[in-house]
């Protein structure tokens, strides 16, 4: 260090510039994304009728919803702080979306915060909120724990909080008005459900693989739980084999090859976590000669767009829907809320589920 | 024989391989599927290339006394740049412009990491796990800033040759690690370039007065590092056809800082052995296949890894070794070495 002449140190100080200025661009970006209401409203409205297309079964539904927030945006704005998790899959990007267009669509200020994945940051974000006096407090949970505090600062300045996608692990709870999110063993059962329908005619055990998520994580333990408890009443459906894919493609991929080197004849359905790890199962399968969909079922969670075109090449069967839209459903809760309505403390997204034939004429309108 | 810095990893590789043999007696059976070479040993060959590919180049680096922690996020990059290239160029199949471009980018990409890496570590005199932590961090940031937080899928036909292509039976992959590994053996076996990175690592400062620019081999061993990486992130890539900012190359560089001490080269610095490198990087990549096939439970996955991994470290131990068999024997030396005590004591 001590050779360090004017001229290199100017250069060093230089490169850490670049690399900061970078990472305030990235920010900056999309902060001036979300204030900027008056310009994003037009382009979100056109987003929300393809999402109501694609949900066709929900069509009516959200279109009360719209009503109804119309009204309500008249009469009262509410200011919205919303800490969310970070930016780690498409998923999560489209759920932040969702979220914050429902927040200003419904006519409500948004006070945006991305945690990037640290508590610590999260918890500096909702504290600025309450010493803002926000009305309400959107978060999604980096961890389960270590909230309490926060809470309470939040509970005694009498500001409601609404837990998004994640819960938290706080015996008191009435330190929050109600937890919004998927609930992953519902999925489990569908996509069990689904299988036991669609093999209802087959003779003989069915073999089943799984590729397992992330070990301990929620979706990963509930979604296998979930799975199996469905196919308990079921004996002839047999999971033969169950190993951790991470999650990601190129997991879901090298496991899914050393299943069928073991076993590969054998197999006749594959059940797979999350949509990503089926899509690399997918090609071990065609290089092991095997015709994905026809001779080994192959059942993803997630609908991400990824397995939308997979089942329309027609390599994949089905999806079991694990919706990040829920930001309209979110806003009219608070709204509830706010109206003096009692809430549940657990309330489950709306969810669907795609198979092949479907997926075609979906495709386009997926948005994540 | 046991004198040899192979022989333990050698031992421990053979060890695993008849572990998988008495799971699958099929194990070492080698058939022809669609005109392709197919069976475990191949595949454990070419699931393990890009570790192997990374850890010649941490080698090299560690020899220097340096350490290299961003190449997990450079696999990152490196993927994420191709596929920003081909992205677009669906159904455009014939033109394989757009594939040369695309690693000719990737590549001068990692190497312009390796760069960056080297000035730092180098020129401006920062600790190279300090130095190199920046790029960890970072990379990654700029891998997702290229894809824009998504996974990119890649459905240009060419470019899944890279990672998943086949050439006379057996795996390309295969084809570019051999490559890389007998460039790497011959510039620092067949030339002086070997002995000057081991002199740097051993001592700087005679390296340096004795006449050998320090500073450039430095410089040249984190950019190599840094291309090893960013080939690595092709194939990684193209195997799966698609663009992960987050996940691809994770924890890479743990791996390959550990198939480098398996190996026997000693972080340090001063020595390397190439070969035993990639007898380091082959024994993980045997242990992952080997967990699978075992069809252990995926909760004990990490536990079991590291089990294999102490009991490597401790054999390749010269002191643990000695201490072993000096319990073995000590009944008998004890008594005649407090002979001698007495004796000497007289």
């Amino acid at each position: 260090m001590k050779n360090i002449s004017g001229a290199k140190f100017l250069l060093f100080i230089g490169m850490a510039l670049l690399f900061i200025l970078t990472a305030c661009g990235n920010s900056n970006d999309e902060a001036s994304g979300t204030n900027n209401t008056n310009n994003t409203s037009t382009t979100t409205e056109t987003n929300n009728t393809s999402e109501t297309d694609a949900n066709n079964s929900n069509e009516a539904e959200t279109n009360e919803e719209g009503n109804a927030t119309e009204e309500e945006a008249t009469s009262e704005k509410l200011v919205i702080g919303f800490s969310q998790v970070g930016a780690e899959s498409e998923w999560r990007t489209a759920n932040t979306t969702s979220i914050q267009d429902a927040i200003t669509d419904a006519g409500h200020e948004l006070q945006f915060s991305d945690a990037q994945q640290k508590q610590e940051n999260q918890i500096s974000a909702i504290r600025s909120f309450i010493s803002q006096e926000v009305d309400a407090i959107v978060f999604s949970p980096v961890v389960e724990t270590g909230f309490e505090t926060v809470l309470q600062e939040a509970k005694d300045a009498d500001i409601p909080v609404f837990l998004a996608d994640r819960a938290v692990d706080i015996e008191d709870d009435s330190l929050w008005v109600t937890f919004l999110g998927s609930d992953f063993i519902e999925e489990g059962r569908k996509a069990a459900e689904w299988l036991v329908d669609d093999m209802a005619d087959h003779e003989g055990d069915i073999n089943i693989v799984e590729l397992q998520g992330t070990v301990g994580s929620a979706p990963a333990i509930d979604r296998k739980e979930g799975f199996e408890e469905i196919l308990a009443d079921h004996s002839q459906f047999v999971i033969t084999q169950s190993q951790t894919g991470d999650f990601t493609r190129t997991d879901g991929k090298e496991v899914m090859e050393s299943f069928l080197r073991s076993d590969g004849d054998n197999i006749d359905v594959l059940y797979a976590h999350n949509d990503d790890m089926a899509i690399g199962a997918i090609q071990a399968i065609e290089e092991y000669g095997l015709t994905p969909a026809e001779d080994i079922k192959i059942i993803g969670i997630d609908a991400v767009k990824g397995a939308f075109e997979a089942m329309a090449a027609g390599k994949m069967n089905v999806t079991v829907e694990c919706n990040p839209l829920f930001g309209p459903q979110l806003v009219e809760l608070i709204e509830a809320h706010m109206a003096g309505e009692e809430l549940e403390k657990r309330i489950a997204v709306e969810e669907d589920m795609y198979t092949m034939d479907q997926a075609k004429e979906l495709l386009d309108s997926r948005e994540y | 024989m046991t004198k040899s810095r192979l022989f333990w990893p050698l031992v421990v590789l053979a060890i695993l391989l008849l572990i998988n043999l008495i799971y699958d007696p099929s194990f070492f059976v080698i058939d022809i599927r669609n005109g392709h070479l197919t069976g475990s040993l191949i595949n454990i060959l070419n699931r393990g290339a890009p570790l192997i590919l990374i850890s010649i180049g941490m080698t090299l680096v560690i020899a220097t006394k340096g350490i290299d922690l961003g190449v997990g996020s450079v696999i990152a990059m490196s993927g994420a740049m191709a596929a920003f290239i081909v992205d677009g160029n669906l159904g455009d199949s014939e033109r394989l412009f757009p594939l040369f471009l695309a690693i000719a980018l990737a590549i001068g990409l990692s190497a312009a990491t390796g760069l960056w890496n080297g000035m730092l570590i180098s020129r401006i005199g920062i600790q190279p796990i300090v130095a190199t932590l920046i790029l960890m961090v970072a990379g990654r940031g700029v891998a997702q800033l290229i894809t824009g937080g998504q996974i990119t899928t890649i459905y240009y036909e060419p470019y899944s040759f890279i990672g998943g292509g086949y050439l006379f039976m057996l795996p390309f992959s295969i084809y570019i690690v051999a490559f890389v590994l007998c460039v790497a053996l011959y510039v620092t076996r067949r030339t002086a370039l070997g002995l000057f990175i081991e002199s740097v690592g051993g001592n700087p400062l005679a390296s340096r007065l004795s006449g050998i620019s320090s500073k450039n081999i430095v410089l040249m061993v984190y950019m190599f590092s840094g291309l090893c990486a960013g080939i690595a992130g092709l194939i990684l890539s193209s195997n799966v056809a698609s663009a992960d900012g987050n996940n691809a190359g994770l924890w890479y560089e743990l791996d390959a800082i550990l198939a480098v001490v398996i190996g026997g080269t000693s972080l340090m610095g001063g020595r390397f052995f190439l070969m035993g490198t990639v007898i380091g990087a082959l024994i993980i990549q045997t242990l992952t296949t080997t967990i699978y096939s075992v069809g252990i439970n995926a909760e004990v996955i990490l536990l079991v890894k590291a089990v294999v991994v102490l009991i490597v470290c401790l054999l390749q131990s010269p002191e643990f070794r000695k201490k072993i068999s000096g319990l073995f024997s000590s009944s008998r030396k004890t008594p005649k070495d407090e002979g001698v005590n007495h004796h000497e004591s007289l």
